[in-house]
């Protein structure tokens, strides 16, 4: 029976480079996904792009790319990926360019896009918005991206066509890796249970090492062999949709049921209706064994038919983040530090600076975790960290400053004082129908 | 004993909705898990943090329960105040509830 090897090379936009090229040179690969567009990368993507047309791809794609290209192309490993982010089309040309200086001959780089409809938002002002459940006309902030989720459509056409480097912009995270599963099996893809095997199969590989002991470890009880050289999956899938994860042998990390278990549930709600553009999955009777080192089985997942409409993830403008931090130590440190807040949020006020919410955190007591009722020991330390949201940029840059100015005006021994100023690019989401929105594909040889 | 000594979590963000597993390390201890941390027990624990509905998801087969938590990121990954914007760190904390 035909079986496919696809491996993970990315579960986030920066994510380590080695364990990908490990993959591509020892993981007996057919394929390799590279999953690097997180929810308002794109927005931010899309400012690059009006700033030069030429831009708006990952920032990485070159480096990622001149160590990627040569192994693809002498291990026949085809590569795909979100890198394109607002701009497929120029990390085409990006990436047919640094081919052809590399002298690598033969390869048909595809571009997926058709998920940018900002020019058509017109369309959709009176479509509710998820965040806030009011019209999309009502959104408080210039909107600045709109782009829809796309399934594995352009892929799949692009693989049809012969494509050996993928780039897309916003699709499902999952259809990195169903794609090529359609292609080379010829799945059906009005078969629901095939689509959701394939979908848990992208969900468990997405988030890269998230599978394979990163993300992990509790020493003493769950241990991980050499995290620092953590081997990033590889899923070996049959022609029916059965598969076993894995890694390359001899890498760091470890892959076992409890690995899985965690990746499975890890940002899903019900299991029984994970909604993606190609079906909604089922994963609520998957079973995991362990049948070797580092080896698991993966059965039981399953779905049903999709949805007609298809999620569009806005970028908008939407505020100013200000902070400032400073730190306190020794005898009553806990005391000097709830003075520091507290000259803080008198002198936001003395100077009449303007923020929609302020949050005051003793990082080492409640930095993380907020629980009004528990008692806390006497900290060695604390630091003090003080963030507001506001409208003007103006006004952000007040609340930094005066956590700073602490340093010759507030108790006694303050130390390491930081500041920084965020202009907030968030995120919204509405449903589309799915027939408004087509994958484009464009081809480049070198 | 705290949930730290049977069991093991994982947090995932979407929006402003966080979602924190809860995994026995014996499926034996599955039933107890169940029983001991329900809906009410988790809505208390995080009630300073999380001000939306919570819901409770269980896949016995995997002696796994899934926390959904909605409201729970400070207003969103995108816009939240918070040190710690996707909540990540949520799944320790829940371990340390005292069975």
């Amino acid at each position: 029976m035909k079986k496919l090897r696809i491996g993970s090379g990315a579960g986030y936009a920066g994510d380590r480079l080695e364990p990908a090229l490990e993959l591509m040179e020892k993981g007996n690969l057919d394929y390799i996904s590279f999953e690097c567009l997180a929810e308002r990368t794109i927005a931010i993507a899309q400012q690059q792009k009006q700033l030069n047309p030429e831009k708006g791809y990952n920032g990485l794609l070159e480096h990622r790319m001149e160590k990627v290209l040569p192994l693809a192309h002498k291990n026949k490993i085809k590569v795909i990926t979100n890198m394109g982010a607002a701009n497929p089309q120029s990390a085409v040309n990006v990436i047919c360019k640094m081919a052809e200086e590399m002298g690598l001959k033969g390869l048909k780089v595809a571009g997926v896009f058709g998920d940018d409809v900002f020019d058509k938002l017109d369309n959709y002002k009176n479509v509710t918005v998820w965040e806030n459940g009011k019209p999309l006309s009502e959104l408080d902030g210039e909107v600045i991206s709109a782009n829809v989720y796309m399934g594995i459509d352009g892929i799949v056409k692009a693989l049809e066509n012969g494509a050996d480097i993928i780039v897309t912009g916003r699709v499902s995270d999952p259809a990195l890796f169903l794609a090529p599963l359609v292609y080379e099996f010829g799945w059906d893809i009005n078969n629901y249970d095939l689509m959701g095997k394939g979908t848990l199969i992208g969900h468990l590989l997405e988030c890269g090492g998230q599978v394979t002991g990163g993300y992990y470890a509790e020493p003493g009880k769950k241990n991980v062999e050499r995290p620092w050289d953590l081997g990033f999956p590889i899923i070996e899938v049959s022609e029916n949709g059965d598969f076993i994860v894995t890694k390359v042998e001899g890498s760091g990390g470890l892959v076992t049921k409890d690995t899985c278990t965690e990746q499975m549930i890890y940002e899903i709600h019900n299991p029984e209706e994970y909604f993606t553009p190609d079906c909604i999955a089922d994963f609520s009777k998957v079973t995991f064994e362990n049948i070797g080192k580092d080896i698991v089985r993966v059965k039981g997942a399953t779905g049903r038919e999709k949805t007609d409409t298809l999620k569009v993830s806005l970028g908008y403008k939407d505020c100013f983040i200000g902070e400032g931090e400073i730190s306190y130590g020794g005898p009553n440190c806990y005391e000097r530090a709830k003075l520091a807040a507290l000259i803080v949020e008198k002198r936001l006020a003395l100077t009449n600076v303007k923020y929609d919410e302020l949050k005051i955190d003793f990082i080492g007591i409640n930095g993380i975790y907020k629980n009004n009722n528990r008692k806390y020991n006497t900290p060695e330390e604390v630091r003090v960290r003080v963030a507001a949201r506001t409208k003007s940029k103006y006004d952000a840059v007040q609340i930094g400053n005066e956590v700073e100015t602490l340093y010759t005006n507030g108790p006694a021994g303050g130390g390491g004082a930081t500041k920084s100023v965020s202009e907030i690019v968030s995120v919204a989401s509405i449903l589309i129908p799915r027939n408004d929105v087509e994958a484009k594909v464009i081809y480049r040889e070198v | 004993m705290k949930l730290w000594d049977i069991a093991h979590s994982r947090t995932g963000d979407k929006g402003n909705i966080s979602n924190v597993s809860l995994i026995a390390y014996d499926i034996k201890d599955f039933e107890l898990l169940k029983e001991k941390v329900t809906v009410e027990v988790v809505k208390e624990w995080f009630k300073d943090i999380v001000k939306g509905e919570v819901k409770r998801y269980e896949l016995p087969q995997l002696g796994a329960l899934n926390f959904v938590m909605n409201d729970a990121l400070g207003g969103g990954v995108t816009r939240s105040l918070a040190l710690d914007k996707h909540g990540k760190s949520l799944s320790s904390y829940l371990l340390d509830i005292e069975i």
